[in-house]
């Protein structure tokens, strides 16, 4: 397909990472943000086409990873109560809540139901008037819009069975808390791409000038990847620390002015929970005042119910970049997707996920 | 979950819910919503995630850069033999 599959050319890649190794001069310490961008990393090897000088290491951008093992918890009840349709994108059902996933529940007898769309759990509330429908609305800001867009549809067209269980995060403030944690081990990012098609990079050039780290907004495909680290190794190697944009073809500094309105007039800022992360000031969306109507967690008094995170899984300091996800002595042994103990084993962007699909026959590598 | 795919718009249609798009995927086209690309035409790419088009490839921009990186693929020392 056209915009993918020059992306994926191999003698591009090759290309890129000689450039790569002609240029390094000493080990960097590089995340990707998304987790959409670790599977690509992983899926096509892209750690043993570079030098060993560069050490990739997998950020927080898998919100199934981050949502708070409470608001699943939460889910999961209200997914429960009789007459309730549950509507849900896909990778959320076998997250692991604290005794059950959503998965379990449908099992049960649950009317759980997977949407691409938040506009078709709208519509599955138009078609059945005298059932209550809640969508599961989690996501960045790449999902966020699309989200606000189904809420304020069902609000015009009085949609008084329709509400949704918001579980929203952003991007910056993950970075943010990343930056100054003295454990920090990250010398450079590669911003996620898709969050920046939406919300321009205004936000990034910002942090790269606070905390003086190369910042390059990157795609999602093999070459956009290689691309990316190139200039990001360029600008660390020149001591040199900005924000640069690869994925030019896709985004622009302001993003989609529409889709930022929408999002402003549905949501506002709040303190966010992240998974075995803790609590992030300002890191994520509620429903504003004027859509309170439409939120679960007051429709259900599901707003109290509160869950500890397993402390075996240690996602979260794989998602800070201060381990990988072999270091983990229940990776592939009491951790695998079909008995996972975390989020990020069984999302398609959880870097757990990508390691085991794609790495895990090789020896577990120590980093430097 | 920030999954997004480029795709070709076919067609636009103006409906009651807003201004709607065919794109195709390589061969397998979906309803897409353009609310938050409103520039989009019949013609342009735009990246696709969970039903809403939330960007326009910029085909100018896309030449340009994917030019350099062709270049850079030939200007290899050892030819460009992959």
């Amino acid at each position: 397909m056209k915009y993918l599959d020059e992306y994926r050319d191999a003698g591009l890649a090759r290309a890129l990472a000689e450039r790569i190794r002609r240029r390094v001069t000493r080990p960097w310490v590089l995340m990707e943000i998304c987790g959409g961008q670790t599977h690509t990393i992983m899926r096509c090897g892209l750690p043993e086409l570079l030098p060993s000088e560069i050490e990739l290491v997998d950020g927080p951008g898998c919100p199934v990873c981050v949502t708070p093992l409470e608001i699943v918890d939460r889910a999961i009840e209200i997914a429960g109560r009789p007459g309730v349709i549950f509507v849900s994108y896909g990778d959320m059902l076998r997250v692991p809540g604290s005794r059950s996933d959503l998965f379990r529940v449908k099992a049960a007898g649950a009317d759980v139901r997977i949407a691409y769309s938040p506009m078709e759990a709208v519509r599955i509330a138009r078609e059945n008037p005298h059932r209550p429908v809640v969508f599961f609305a989690i996501g960045f800001e790449t999902t966020a819009p699309a989200n606000a867009m189904a809420v304020r549809q069902a609000k015009r067209e009085g949609l008084e069975n329709f509400s949704v269980l918001v579980s929203h995060m952003l991007v910056p403030p993950a970075m943010r808390m990343i930056l100054r944690s003295l454990a920090n081990r990250v010398q450079a990012f590669i911003a996620p791409g898709h969050v920046c098609s939406v919300m321009g990079f205004r936000e990034y050039e910002v942090l790269s000038a606070e905390f003086r780290v190369p910042i390059v907004v990157g795609g999602f495909e093999p070459v956009d990847l290689l691309e990316s680290i190139a200039m990001l190794v360029d600008q660390l190697e020149d001591g040199r620390a900005g924000l640069e944009n690869q994925y030019s073809r896709l985004v622009t500094r302001t993003g989609s002015a529409p889709a930022r309105r929408i999002m402003e007039e549905v949501f506002e800022v709040t303190d966010r929970q992240w998974r075995g992360i803790g609590p992030i000031p300002a890191s994520g969306y509620r429903l504003r005042e004027a859509y309170t109507a439409f939120d679960a967690e007051r429709l259900y008094g599901a707003g109290t119910i509160r869950a500890a995170e397993p402390p075996e899984c240690i996602a979260a300091r794989v998602m800070q970049g201060l381990k990988k996800p072999a270091d983990c002595p229940a990776f592939a042994t009491r951790c695998t997707p079909g008995h996972p103990l975390g989020a990020s084993m069984v999302s398609s962007e959880g870097a757990c996920a990508a390691y085991y699909a794609y790495r895990r026959h090789t020896a577990p590598e120590v980093p430097a | 979950m920030c999954l997004a795919v480029p795709g070709k718009i076919l067609e636009t249609t103006d409906l009651a819910a807003g201004r709607c798009a065919k794109v195709d995927f390589g061969g397998v086209s979906c309803q897409v919503q353009l609310d938050f690309v409103p520039e989009a035409q019949t013609g342009d790419y735009v990246l696709v995630h969970v039903g809403f088009a939330i960007s326009k490839v910029a085909e100018d921009e896309a030449q340009r850069t994917y030019g350099l990186l062709r270049q850079l693929a030939q200007e290899r020392p050892e030819g460009g033999t992959p």
